[in-house]
Formats: structure tokens, sequence, C-alpha cells
């Protein structure tokens, strides 16, 4: 915080002599207009370094040709992004139908409990808010192989959908496999939901803690009954809580690959792995690049196509 | 005319909606609790065997575990003070200033939230790479600065956002210089926001490993220990840290609203 302190700090604002205020105010507006861009200085420039300049090093990347010992060149190859795409269009889909699926299932368990902790915990709401944010601070991994456990072939997912004779269903809908569960679609888009749960309730919490709770009140008052006071007032209320919160967890879930390598088989392999595996195993640069160019693409369509749909501009 | 079980569910359904909604945020936590004190069969820790307090009584009796968990904590150390102090400052610029280019700031910094981890960890890479720096800590502490500093931005801006401006104008109006009015007004009612960031700072950068695997060359960060052992049967240690942190975590938590809740109270 040092430049902030010693923005602060400046000359002592002794008591201004009547004929030496103009020049006093000019030296001090003209400080106060470099002040926010020195404060900006470091966190902007850190983030143009190693951020931006990546991304575009990262585009000029994509339509280089070469390899490895002989080095990369640009030459303007631009198949590389046809070639990806023609080779990896099912990981595209399998990406976002899965965290597509996950987002939906997160809003949907997801509301109930933020909106209990807003309305309904009463005393316990700090207790519930510290129980959703204290997996943020164990280990993503750790929790996520846990699933293996609660999914594994003798486990108990397993035994109660068997004796309730779900998982036939399950297997002729094609989201599971057999007697398992665990190396499946299921497994998955579970591991998904929950990864990314907390990204869901806490900007739903957010805006729905804002609302006024004499509006509920007053939509009592005027005879609307329960449902109808939450589909027409507090529904719409939280709805930038929810644009949010979707965006909060499709992103991040359509970029994850933790969750297909943990929990699914190589039939559920997502986007994310194979950038990785191009990355870091066949050391191919350019294909690497050009799936990232394509996956952010992607992204980007569906979310201008949210928002517009979603309709609120207040998003941050 | 229902009878009264049921008009007790309607009532409560959103209550248990939330309950079971949270059995399902800490049902892990748990099974990684309960596996700690497994003593499993084989090498991999997947089926009760027996009780065992083994892995508690040798937390680092695993190869390399240790080492990948105060490399850990290290860096999340220092990505936590670099984001943070960078963060707070950037936070400052764009709550409490109007100036040429703000709009543009605003979006650089929601970008890196908005971008998947994949996408940031391989172009960082790809950078670092032709660069020829070499991987190692210092590249895994710039890519965590990175992604940890828009998450501190946005936490100190809502803190800043909100605070009264009146308070400042009242301590500079009893002749308080802009130093004092800043150390002992401004920064004291931002410290909660800077705090939230910097916890969440700590536990992105501890916790990561997307971005960590692209800009790590051959060094193990806990995450990537972790990673590495799940293809060969992770040891039961990994579930005592696992539970440590936890239990470290809501203590931190808790104390955090402690502290808060005994400053409240002495105000009022």
């Amino acid at each position: 915080m040092s430049a902030a302190t010693a923005q602060a700090a400046g000359p002592p604002p002794t008591a201004p002599e009547p004929g030496s205020l103009p020049a006093a105010l000019r030296r001090a507006a003209g400080r106060r207009r470099l002040t926010p861009y020195l404060l900006l200085l470091a966190g902007v420039a850190w983030l143009l370094v190693f951020f931006v300049a990546p991304m575009v090093y990262q585009a000029s990347t994509s339509v280089q040709t070469g390899s490895l010992d002989k080095g990369f060149r640009v030459t303007w190859h631009v198949a590389t992004y046809w070639d990806a795409l023609r080779e990896y269009w099912p990981h595209f889909l399998r990406s976002l139908l899965y965290s597509g699926i996950a987002t939906a299932a997160c809003l949907a368990i997801g509301y109930p409990l933020a909106y209990m902790i807003a309305f309904r915990a009463g005393r316990w709401r700090n207790v519930v808010l510290v129980l959703v944010i204290a997996p943020f601070f164990t280990s993503f991994l750790i929790r996520t192989l846990a699933w293996e456990t609660i999914l594994a072939d003798q486990g108990p997912v397993v035994s109660f959908l068997n004796t309730v004779h779900l998982l036939d269903v399950t297997s002729w809908l094609h989201i599971t496999q057999g007697d398992r569960v665990l190396a499946t679609p299921l497994a998955v888009v579970c591991g998904l939901t929950y990864n990314f749960l907390p990204f869901m309730i806490l900007p739903l919490y957010t805006s729905l803690e804002r609302i006024d709770g004499r509006l509920h009140e007053a939509s009592g008052d005027l005879y609307a009954t329960p449902f109808t006071t939450f589909r027409k007032v507090t529904f719409p209320l939280s709805l930038p809580g929810v644009v949010a919160g979707t965006l909060l967890t499709f992103i991040p879930a359509s970029g994850d690959y933790i969750n297909a390598e943990l929990l699914g088989s190589t039939n559920q392999k997502m986007i994310g792995n194979v950038i990785q595996s191009q990355f870091l195993r066949v050391l191919d640069y350019p294909t690497a690049a050009a799936l990232s160019f394509i996956l952010m693409a992607a992204i980007l369509a569906i979310v201008t196509v949210y928002i517009r749909r979603a309709g609120t501009e207040e998003l941050v | 005319m229902q009878t009264r079980p049921m008009r007790w569910l309607r009532r409560n359904v959103v209550v248990l909606a939330g309950v079971l909604a949270l059995g399902y945020l800490v049902l892990p936590n748990l099974v990684v609790l309960v596996f700690s004190f497994n003593k499993p069969k084989g090498r991999f820790n997947y089926t009760w065997n027996t009780f065992s307090t083994d892995a508690w009584q040798h937390p680092c009796g695993v190869a390399d575990m240790c080492g990948s968990l105060t490399l850990s904590l290290r860096l999340a150390v220092y990505a936590t003070l670099g984001a943070t102090v960078l963060g707070t400052m950037t936070a400052f610029a764009l709550a409490r200033y109007r100036f040429r280019g703000r709009a543009a700031t605003n979006m650089l910094i929601f970008l890196p939230m908005a971008m998947p981890e994949v996408v940031m960890g391989a172009s960082l890479g790809t950078l670092f790479l032709n660069m020829r720096i070499r991987f190692g800590f210092w590249t895994i502490l710039i890519a965590h600065i990175m992604f940890c500093l828009s998450f501190v931005v946005v936490a100190v801006k809502a803190r800043i956002m909100s605070m009264d401006p009146r308070l400042e104008q009242a301590a500079q109006d009893l002749y308080a210089t802009p130093a004092q009015t800043f150390l002992r007004i401004t920064l004291p009612l931002a410290a909660p926001g800077i705090a939230a960031g910097a916890m969440l700072s700590f536990a992105l950068s501890f916790d990561d490993y997307i971005i960590t695997s692209f800009n790590a060359g051959n060094t193990v960060t806990f995450p990537m220990f972790v990673w590495g052992s799940a293809q060969r049967g992770t040891p039961v240690q990994v579930n005592v840290i696992g539970t440590a942190m936890f239990v470290i975590a809501v203590l931190l938590v808790v104390a955090g609203r402690l502290v808060g809740g005994r400053r409240r109270g002495a105000r009022s």
C-alpha cells in the first residue's frame, strides 16, 4: 500500500492564507488528477503484462506452424482452427452441455439454500454462510476425490439407486453405465454441480438479501399467495443474482477438466482435458491455442445471447 | 382440509430444500474426515477397512507431501500479499475517483474472473515458454497474483463504495491531516473488505490446480501432489490435511466474525 500511503501523506494542510488559495487549489487539483493513475499503475500493469499480453501472444501462437525442435513461426495457418474444430467438436459440445446442465442444477439446488439463508435462517444465518464458504478453503481436488468414494461401485449412491431401480432408468438414458455411476456423465455433472455451487449461492444470496422484506408483506396484504409473491416479486428482484450466479458457474465449469478427469472416463473428456493434454503432453501449442480461442468465442457468444435475453445490465 | 404435517411441510419446504443443499455441500468434507481415520487395505482409500489414527500421528509420513504443502503455503502467503497490495490500490482508484479509462479498467478487472482457467493458464504458460523463462516458484507466483488480483479488487471496492464519505469529511473538519484521515479512518473502515479479499486470495492460491499446472514446470505444489497421487492411490495423509484445512478455515471464519461482532458491539 506504499503508494496509497505516500499519496495520502502529502503536505500537511496548513490553514491556507487567503492570497495563496488559487495556487494551492490548482496544485491540489493536479495531484488529484494524477492520484488514480498512480494507484492503478501497479495492478493494471500486472494484468496487462501477465493477462492481456499472454492472450495476444496466444492469438499469434494459434496461427503459427512448426515443431518444438525447429521452433514455431507465424504462417497465418488458420486451418489449425478448422482442424481443431473438426477433430474436437464433440468435446466442445460435451463441455457446453455438461456445464449447462450443472449450471441449471446449481440454480435448482442453490436457490432454495440462498433463499433460506436470506429470509428463513434467523440466528443460524452466519452458521449456514460459514458452511457454504468453508468448502472454498478446503482443497477442491480432495473434495472431488471424496466423490469417488461416495459414488464408488459398491458405495451408498449406487446401492440406493439400485434399490429404487433408478439405475436402470439412468442407464437407459445413457447417463450411467450398467451398475456404475463413477466414470459416467452423471458422475461428472454431479462433480461439476458440487464444485461450482458456492459460486451460484453467494451472488443469489447477495441479491436476495437486498430485497426489502416489506415488499413481501405488501404483496401478502394485496392477497397474493406465497407462490405468486415469489413469482412476481422475489424472483424478478433476484434476477441480477441469477444472471451473475449462472455466469460465475457456467464459465469456469465449461473450462474445467478436473471433474472429467477424476470422475469421468475417457468418454467424458471435456475441452479442458484436450487443451491441457495438447499443451503439456502433445506439445502442440498452436492447436492448444486455437482450442482456447474457440472455447472463448463459444462462451462469449453464449454469454452475449444470455445477457441480452436476461436483460440485466448491472452485472458486477 | 390439509393435515397438520402437510401444512408444516408446505410452510417449511424451502428450509428443507436448503438443509438438503447444505448437506450436499458438506457431505464430501465429512467423507474426507471419516476416511482420514481409515486404514486402507490396498493403495486406494475408497472403501472402509479399519479405524486407525496412523495418518493423524504421522501427517508427514508420505514422501514429498509436506514439502509440497509448505511450498503451497509459502506461495499462498506471497500471492496474498502481492494481490492484496495491488488490488487494494486499484480498488481505491476505481471506487474513489472519476478518471479517463475507468470503464476500461473495470473491464480489465472483470475479464480474468470471467475467463476459464485453462485459457488463462495455457496462454501465460505459452508466453513464459517462448520468453524462455524457467518454470518454477516465480512463474507460479506471477500467475497466482494475476488471478487473485481481480477478486481482491471486487471485495475491497464493494466495501469502499458502502463506506460513508462523511466520516472522512468529519475527520478533515476536525483538522486531521490526509495521512491521519487515511490511517485512522479510511483504512480501518476498509479493513473488512481488505481482509475478505486477502482470505479469498489465500484460498484461491492455495487451492489452484489448473493454472498452476501450466506454469509450474517440475515444481510440485500441494494440489499438484494430490493430482499426481490420485492415479497411484491417494495416501490417507491427504485426508488429514484436507480435514485440518476445513477445521482451520471454519475456526478462522468464526474468529473473524467474533472479532467483527465485538467491534460492532463496542461502537454502538
